[in-house]
């Protein structure tokens, strides 16, 4: 099930129905006459503000529209012109996981409260029914009871689980659960981190060192470094981004609570600026609600109507 | 890339000093800066498209005063717009005769709820009251225990009836508790929900009818973009918002979702989260926000922090040491140490001008991290006392002791020397502007200034 299908699944909705604005947009410009015009100035201005309000960005926005306006010729359909538009944008991006030697170590970061501990769980779920054996390491060592949040959702996805006293070094963890994870023969080491803003400069060591004792462990660890995105995060996610590619060598991105209204528009941005794929895309709270992402799916969900 | 809307407006306005009106044309080209700084604030795009119709408006074939430029006129008139739209509601809580007063903590997940409901509690016992705290959220994987770790740690009590998974029982099992024992407030903590998901909007409702809140504060991350409105309007229309709190200010988000959530919401911003710790919760002050989504910075924060910092008789000793140009190096190696006092330099240099959310930031924070200041500190160290009182001694020979001694190099001793004497031609120049601590903020003006 593809996750546009599982978010409509997730949740009983309300009935009231968000009607985005594109729909009103699209709908004005695509009859047969209006396409065989060239683009109007307002119809690019309200396609300029349908992709700000899905949380896009100006700059990226206009890059959009402007490239749209010169690839328009007679016929074309202009939504389509814009999905085609993302979709490079995103296809551009991706790239595929690094591989190396074993266990696979997965390094999970972000701001606080985008959904990091979650992901994790749901992560550990979907790599075990894929038929490999993970292992979770809690190197939130900071926030109160993020271990035994973890424990939890280690316990529902039943997997290994390596745990610190609370205040602990959090890299001294990540060794001690790569070093359990050779001894035991896992696959796949996940690790969860405090959230952290990325303007905090000693926290952000922090990661840095977790990343130096990986790589010392396993050649090329932490292989995926994946920055939990909230999707209702707005321009702020593209700092976010940056400071996280640079001192924690991110190079993934997880995309959560796309279950909501809020569309993580941001990401194209991102996939533009920054070149980072997205990965996943979280669409709930239960131990299921993780997908893999699919650049179709996510420009499709960007324009459909909220049910 | 988020340059300060007075930057982008002096580069708009730079080609037309002298006018004595702000003509059409030239407030068209500054509202485009608007708009788009707006926009980049994560300011709704409805409610900029207002905004801007607003500013137009009043800026259009006004006199150019003759003591602003026009871009600082401009951006006054930003200023004062935005100020209007906060209205004159005070930050904090509104009074209440309700006993006990129970306040509710709504909003989406992760926002952070929990957290701030231990915050609370912690600022309302300052404030001489009584509170307890009771969590709601029987389906987030340890967070009952949550709040009882923060409830614990900010030394408030918990109502905790151990197997009771019922989220109403919870809560009117608090307020009984609570009428019992003597508690004045009552704070719950509510499981994060998606505005969309009827059946536990539904909870949320139920839990409200069996308390009563006097308050139901909405939890709202300083992160969000766009989607903002949506969810503070649908929780304000299904249950009720009587207060926004917006967390993780201590970021460099700018915020405008505040602006967006005050405009279209109507509810008043009551708390300002700014920071994981339990004393990291301030009552909101609009000018400071709306500084900060302008991309001025926080000044007034930093001068509170400083308040705290630096006492008063400090305060008043350098004061008339910078008038009499009698600061020296003694003097920049307490400074220092009272930089060092008032937080960790990277939130501080947040609270900047300009330096919050700048790319060039990271350079500047790899020059003036908190290890840095130790190196500077260790060099005045390494000094006699007759050296610091007058730095025209240090010499090459000695600059070479001082470098060994305090273990950097002879270039360090030199950098240290260049900016101690440039630090002292600008604090003359700023005459009294160090006047800090003196309760009254003095020299505010001097200060604003400087943000322009
Ligand atoms: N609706 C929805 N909620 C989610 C999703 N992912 C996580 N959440 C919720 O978001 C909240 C925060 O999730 P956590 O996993 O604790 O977030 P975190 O990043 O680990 O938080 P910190 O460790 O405190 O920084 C919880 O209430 C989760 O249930 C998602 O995809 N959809
Ligand atoms: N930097 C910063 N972090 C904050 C602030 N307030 C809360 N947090 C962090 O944000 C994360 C989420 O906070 P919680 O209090 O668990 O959020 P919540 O709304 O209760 O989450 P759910 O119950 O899962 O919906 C935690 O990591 C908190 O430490 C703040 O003002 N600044
Ligand atoms: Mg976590
Ligand atoms: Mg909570």
């Amino acid at each position: 099930m593809g996750f546009f299908d599982k978010i409509k699944k997730s949740l009983s909705r309300t009935k009231e129905q968000f009607v985005e604005r594109f729909d009103e947009i699209v709908r004005g410009a695509e009859g047969p006459a209006e396409r065989s015009r060239p683009v109007d100035l307002e119809t690019l201005d309200a396609l300029e503000e349908a992709l700000i309000s899905a949380d896009v960005g100006v700059a990226a926005a206009d890059r959009i529209v402007s490239a749209v306006r010169q690839r328009r010729t007679r016929g074309e359909s202009l939504r389509d012109l814009v999905k085609g538009e993302i979709l490079s944008i995103l296809r551009a991006a991706e790239q595929p996981a690094s591989n190396g030697k074993t266990p696979h170590v997965v390094l999970i970061v972000g701001v606080n409260g985008t959904g990091k501990t979650t992901t994790v769980g749901k992560l550990a779920r979907f790599i075990k029914e894929a038929g490999k054996t993970p292992l979770i390491c809690a190197a939130d060592t900071f926030r109160a009871a993020a271990v035994e949040q973890l424990q939890v959702w280690a316990t529902r996805a039943g997997v290994d689980f390596i745990r610190a006293k609370s205040g602990a070094d959090p890299a001294a963890v990540v060794f001690d659960a790569i070093a359990a994870g050779k001894a035991r023969g896992r696959d796949v080491v996940i690790v969860d981190t405090a959230g952290r803003l990325h303007t905090r400069v000693n926290l952000m060591a922090e990661l840095e060192k977790i990343r130096r004792i990986a790589s010392r462990e396993i050649e090329g660890a932490p292989h995926e470094v994946l920055l939990v995105l909230d999707a209702t995060v707005g321009q702020n996610g593209l700092n976010q981004a940056r400071e996280f590619m640079g001192v924690a060598g991110v190079n993934g991105i997880v995309l959560t609570k796309l279950d909501g209204t809020a569309k993580g528009g941001i990401a194209v941005a991102i996939a533009h600026d920054l070149k980072l794929p997205i990965r996943y895309v979280g669409v709930g709270e239960g131990i299921d609600d993780l997908v893999p992402f699919s650049p179709e799916e996510y420009v499709n969900a960007l324009f459909e109507e909220k049910w | 890339m988020f340059e300060s809307l007075s930057t982008r407006l002096q580069d708009v306005f730079r080609n037309i000093r002298g006018e004595a009106r702000l003509t059409e044309e030239t407030v068209e080209l500054a509202l485009r800066e608007i708009r788009m700084a707006l926009l980049e604030a994560d300011v709704n795009f409805k409610v900029v498209r207002a905004f801007i119709d607003r500013v137009r408006d009043r800026a259009v074939d006004q006199d150019v005063l003759k003591s602003l430029t026009p871009d600082q006129q401009v951006v006054r008139i930003v200023r004062d717009e935005m100020l209007a739209l906060f209205g004159d509601a005070q930050g904090g809580l509104p009074t209440s005769a309700q006993r006990p007063r129970v306040i509710m903590l709504l909003g989406l997940q992760g926002s952070g709820k929990t957290t701030t409901s231990a915050k609370l509690g912690r600022w309302l016992a300052k404030q001489g009251r009584h509170p307890l705290l009771v969590s709601t959220d029987v389906r987030r994987p340890a967070a009952i225990e949550q709040l009882s770790m923060v409830g614990k740690q900010a030394g408030v009590k918990v109502y905790d009836p151990a197997g009771q998974l019922d989220p109403v029982a919870r809560a009117s099992g608090a307020l009984v508790e609570a009428k019992n024992s003597g508690f004045d407030v009552v704070i719950v903590d509510t499981a994060g929900r998606l505005h969309i998901d009827d059946q536990l909007m539904g909870e949320l409702q139920a839990i409200k009818g069996a308390v009563q809140p006097a308050d139901q504060l909405f939890v709202a991350d300083a992160m969000t973009g766009q989607d903002a409105i949506k969810s503070a309007g649908e929780f304000n229309r299904r249950i009720g918002v009587t207060g926004v709190v917006l967390t993780k200010m201590d970021g460099d988000a700018r915020g405008g979702a505040a602006l967006s959530v005050v405009s279209v919401v109507g509810v008043p911003i009551a708390f300002v989260g700014s920071g994981e710790r339990l004393q990291d919760l301030e009552p909101f002050h609009a000018d400071r926000v709306v500084s900060r989504v302008l991309g001025m910075g926080d000044v007034l924060s930093l001068i509170e922090r400083a308040e705290e910092a630096v006492s008063q008789a400090d305060a008043e000793k350098l004061e008339k040491k910078i008038r009499l140009d009698d600061f020296t190096l003694e003097d920049f190696r307490d400074q220092l140490r009272t930089i060092r006092k008032m937080g960790p330099l990277e939130q501080i240099i947040g609270m900047l001008p300009g330096m919050g959310a700048i790319k060039e930031l990271k350079q500047q924070r790899e020059q003036v991290d908190d290890k840095q200041l130790l190196r500077v500190e260790a060099i005045i160290n390494s000094m006699t006392p007759k050296e610091r009182r007058n730095h025209q001694l240090i010499n090459g020979q000695r600059r070479k002791r001082i470098a060994k001694g305090s273990g950097t190099t002879v270039e360090e001793v030199n950098r240290l020397l260049k900016q101690f004497i440039q630090m002292k031609k600008m604090l003359k120049a700023m005459g009294g502007m160090a006047g800090l601590g003196k309760g009254k903020r003095p020299n505010l003006s001097a200060l604003k200034g400087l943000m322009r």
